[in-house]
């Protein structure tokens, strides 16, 4: 059998680079972000340039992707500088796309387009909503009309690939903001757009508000509102490929797909999180410990989790479930079918396998398949297959 | 040589918090058994249970001197009782070894039913009852009330009713001199063959089993053989001694005294209580009245937690037993909480309290199910069978009728709560018999009510409905037939055997909807609706629904992601795997552990 599209992007090759700098730290974010160190925003950049250089050769890089944090608060010619970087070190493909994360705030024409002479050709914005109330209580600095400009700017400036982030779920938002929501992002014409559900992580002030009182999401009402953008987004054309993603044809996060097809990805910036030669690492999460390590020669890695034998397969189906397209067929999916609670979960509608392949039909219930996958043993007479390549 | 006629032996009887332990700290301080120094509160409470809970488990015996009024010196032998009614059968057996009995009353309080049922097993046993009004120096003391209820229960006039406080001395010693004076000596035959009373015993680490004795005809000398006239079994008097109360052995107990006894016996089962000693060169021919042996009343499914505790749990049962005869049990199998015991009590507080130490002195963590009590089954053959457990009642089909044990009730009340008691009463299906005024003010009420109600909730009812003033004593009655009916609670079609109940019929439907909105509550989400229902045999009662889950998922899952998500994810999987699993519904632990909680919520 042949395989689809998602598939091939395990091949690509791909990189991050972590901005951690914004202008305030909205209350639910559990990211490694800085708000406050606009100062050390320059020797931050040269760390990471110099992360770079030291970094091992990959080969052409077919997707960047600037993450945060904010990195449309850093000025666009840092920004060019680190792309620079990465073009002298490894290449940049002609056809690479090259994202960067961006706040509404912050995203006048003349930064666009020096991000756009940078190089960078897709914009990620934090919309979240559309609803001040809800912007509010999100801790946002921008309203509703930001995101209508900064999209505007954008697209003047010559971005043809633009993306928007929508949070749902926050206790002020109700049934009818949601869809308002979605329908102003639907009107703006994105080429993609996330939907995620308002997560009280641990350590986050929304946390410690929620501890003392304050309304927590309610996961039901977050699955209305999941299932109201599961209506009015195809509608529009976009077309969900992940559990939080939707994108017209052709314009998934190329980034991301390679992400959740097991591809190799290099990183860079504090708390960066990389997968090379089947070894998941990750840089040290605080800004001031990454740079020193940086400034005296020493690479900034604080945790390696090697994936191998068994594991390998596990992680497979790990990432590649978060996908519509799923995954295709191997031991992992064998064993699963095989477990009472795979049996549980075909028997409930949550999974299924269509074409050879192994879907998640009720995305809003992927956890449980998650939790399943990570619980498996290899079926019988498995052996380890050779990595030719290791030879 | 003593003289039987300067015995006094003796007990003190009296409702719990009434002041017995602090009296008999006084007596031991009076008669310098105790110096005022070595003065530990309570001395005679050894268990740090019994000093928490102000209530004596295990009977305990004190041997003190006291010159009278009269110029004498007399042995006073103060055998302790356990003052509540799940121990009456200990009770009684301290009473046999007693000529008489202290009956001692709250001023503020009054009698109690627990004073009643003593009271009444003393007058039984052909003690003299001495009253005493305790407490007299409290605020709230009413001693004249008081000394009305006391002579309308026991005779009397009020005016000989000795008024003590117990906590600064007041009257003591004039009690010790009513005792001196009214209670009889012993009548024992001191040459004639040796009788001995084994009125208790306790397991001793490095001594082996130590026998409480009360000689009644002939001497006890260590280094005798002797006979147990019940069990049949000879053993050598290792030591004999009095309780001073240090051990203090002696060469010989005469008839009439109380004391001791060693013979090195290992096993708490080969020494009965209530048994016959006597010299097995020269044996009596007739062994002394004995007493009924305890039978449980109340059971209990206990369950280890940690199933890996299940051995832990049998070995702690074990070297409870050692101290308690009357504990009963067998292994038991639950598919909702595997593998435990099936545990009788003589009674509610029993049963606690057997928990109590089980978790404290054991450090066990247990799941119990709700108490039942033993039903009567009479099967198609004719034949009547016991059961213990609600999982062993057999489908209607398969019998002819059960039965259920009935108990009389006594309860004592402040009469304005005689209504509110009497529909309570009525709701138990209790049986309205007599009732009796203590006073203007106190009433005494008689009812035959089922077991299985007081075991159910009745004590915490009567206590919320008479704002904790009515008291309560019972003791077995009858068995009667009734309309019992077993029902079971179902999780997603599958019985929760650990659910299961024996209940009257017209109770089924109030249990059913109880555990299903219980279950309801406890149960977390699944990935499908979990029904629960309650049914008898094949007919659902009551029905509640869990939802399914709607939304299960983590946001994000990028790059930066995904070894995060996988440590929770698996931290998360580890918790589900700790759940206990009914067909496909994972049941947290602590959902069948707070189902089974009696609380108070009615």
């Amino acid at each position: 059998m042949k395989p689809l599209e998602v598939d091939i992007h395990a091949a690509m090759s791909a990189a991050y680079v972590h901005i951690p700098f914004c202008s305030a730290i909205c209350p639910y974010c559990d990211f490694a972000v800085v708000a406050g160190a606009d100062d050390r925003i320059e020797r931050y950049v040269d760390a990471v340039v110099a992360e770079i250089r030291m970094s091992g050769r990959r080969r052409e890089l077919e997707a960047v992707y600037f993450g945060g944090g904010t990195p449309s608060h850093v000025r666009p010619y840092l920004l060019g500088r680190v792309l620079d970087a990465l073009r002298a070190r490894h290449g940049i493909a002609p056809a690479a796309e090259i994202s960067l994360e961006a706040n509404p705030e912050d995203f006048g024409e003349e930064r666009a387009e020096e991000l756009l002479s940078d190089g960078f050709n897709r914009v990620s914005f934090g919309a979240q909503s559309f609803d001040d109330d809800v912007l509010a209580r999100l801790g946002r600095r921008h309203r509703a009309e930001d995101i209508d400009r900064s999209i505007d700017n954008a697209r003047r400036a010559g971005f043809g690939n633009v993306s928007l982030d929508l949070i749902f779920g926050t206790p002020v938002e109700t049934g009818d903001s949601w869809a308002a929501s979605l329908q102003r992002a639907v009107d703006l014409r994105p080429d993609h757009v996330s939907c995620y559900a308002l997560t009280v992580e641990p350590g986050t002030p929304l946390h410690r508000e929620v501890k003392a009182g304050a309304e927590a999401p309610d996961p039901d009402t977050q699955a209305d509102r999941y299932e109201l953008a599961e209506m009015i987004l195809p509608l529009a054309g976009l077309d969900r490929y992940e559990v939080s993603n939707w994108s017209r044809p052709g314009r998934q996060c190329r980034y991301n797909l390679v992400v959740w097809a097991q591809g190799e990805y290099e990183a860079y910036g504090n708390g960066a999180h990389r997968f090379l030669g089947g070894v998941r690492s990750h840089n040290v999460r605080r800004l001031e410990a990454y740079m020193e390590r940086i400034e005296v020669g020493t690479r900034p890695i604080a945790g390696t989790d090697p994936i191998e034998g068994w594991d390998v397969e596990i992680d497979r189906l790990f990432v590649g479930l978060r996908r519509s397209a799923g995954v295709g067929p191997g031991p992992g999916v064998e064993s699963l079918l095989q477990t009472s609670g795979g049996q549980m979960l075909l028997r409930e509608g949550i999974i299924e396998v269509a074409d050879g392949r192994l879907v998640v039909r009720r995305p809003l219930l992927a956890d449980e398949v998650h939790r399943q996958v990570l619980d498996l043993a290899p079926p019988q007479g498995w052996v380890e297959s050779l990595n030719t390549d290791n030879l | 040589m003593t003289n039987q006629s300067r015995i006094r032996n003796f007990s003190i009887i009296a409702h719990i918090d009434h002041g017995k332990s602090t009296l008999a700290d006084r007596l031991l301080e009076l008669t310098g058994a105790v110096s005022e120094r070595d003065m530990r509160e309570q001395v005679l409470d050894t268990m740090d249970l019994e000093r928490e809970r102000g209530i004596t488990i295990k009977a305990q015996t004190v041997r003190l001197d006291y010159r009278a009024g009269d110029g004498q010196d007399y042995i006073l032998n103060l055998i302790d009782t356990p003052g509540h009614v799940d121990f009456s059968y200990e009770v009684s057996r301290s009473l046999a070894a007693c000529e008489g009995a202290l009956l001692l009353v709250d001023a503020a309080q009054g009698v109690q039913a627990q004073t009643l049922a003593n009271a009444y097993l003393a007058v039984d046993a052909g003690l003299e009852v001495i009253p005493a009004i305790n407490k007299i120096d409290l605020v709230a003391a009413d001693p004249d009330r008081v000394a009305a209820e006391i002579s309308n229960v026991i005779g009397g006039s009020p005016d000989d009713i000795v008024r003590i406080s117990a906590k600064t001395g007041e009257g003591v010693e004039e009690l010790l001199e009513r005792l001196v004076e009214q209670v009889p000596p012993p009548a024992g035959d001191p040459d004639g063959p040796l009788r001995a009373l084994v009125f208790d015993s306790y397991y001793d680490a490095y001594r082996g089993v130590v026998c409480y004795v009360r000689v009644v005809d002939g001497r006890l000398r260590s280094g005798f053989r002797l006979k147990f006239i019940a069990t049949g079994e000879t053993h050598d008097t290792a030591e004999v001694g009095i309780l001073t109360p240090a051990a203090k052995p002696l060469n010989v107990l005469e008839a009439g005294e109380v004391g001791y006894l060693i013979t090195g016996v290992k096993e708490i089962d080969r020494i009965k209580v209530g048994d016959t000693l006597t010299d097995s060169a020269s044996p009596a021919r007739e062994p002394l009245p004995g007493y009924a042996e305890p039978k449980p009343m109340v059971f209990s499914g206990l369950f280890p937690t940690d199933g890996d505790d299940f051995e832990r749990l049998r070995e702690a049962l074990e070297k409870l037993r050692l101290n308690d005869g009357s504990l009963m049990w067998e292994a038991e199998t639950s598919r909702a909480l595997g593998f435990g015991f099936r545990v009788g009590f003589l009674g509610l507080l029993h049963m606690e309290i057997v928990r109590e130490r089980l978790e404290r002195e054991y450090d066990l963590d247990l799941v119990a199910t709700a108490p039942s009590v033993a039903y009567r089954v009479t099967l198609p053959d004719g034949s009547v069978k016991e059961i213990k457990s609600p999982q062993d009642l057999p489908d209607p089909g398969s019998r002819v009728r059960v039965s259920e044990p009935y108990v009389r009730a006594m309860i004592l009340t402040p009469s304005e709560y005689v209504g509110p008691i009497m529909e309570l009463v009525t709701t138990k299906r209790g049986e309205v018999g007599n009732m009796s005024y203590l006073s203007p003010e106190r009433v005494e009420l008689d009812y035959q009510i089922p077991l299985a109600e007081i075991v159910f909730d009745f004590f915490d009812l009567l206590k919320s409905r008479t704002k904790g003033y009515a008291s309560l004593d019972y003791e077995p009655a009858d068995y009667r037939t009734a309309d019992l009916v077993r029902v079971d609670i179902l999780l997603n079609g599958q019985p929760v055997d650990a659910f299961s109940a024996v209940l009257h019929r017209d109770k089924a439907a109030d249990y059913g909807k109880t555990m299903t909105e219980r279950l309801r509550a406890l149960i977390p989400r699944q990935m499908f609706d979990v029904p629960i229902q309650a049914a008898i045999g094949g007919k659902i009662i009551s029905r509640e629904t869990v939802k399914a889950k709607r939304k299960d998922v983590i946001a994000k899952c990028y790059g930066g992601d995904v070894t995060r998500k996988k440590k929770l994810l698996t931290k998360q999987k580890e918790g589900k795997k700790r759940m206990k699993m009914v067909g496909s519904v994972e049941v947290p632990q602590e959902a069948f552990v707070a189902a089974l909680r009696v609380d108070d919520d009615t």
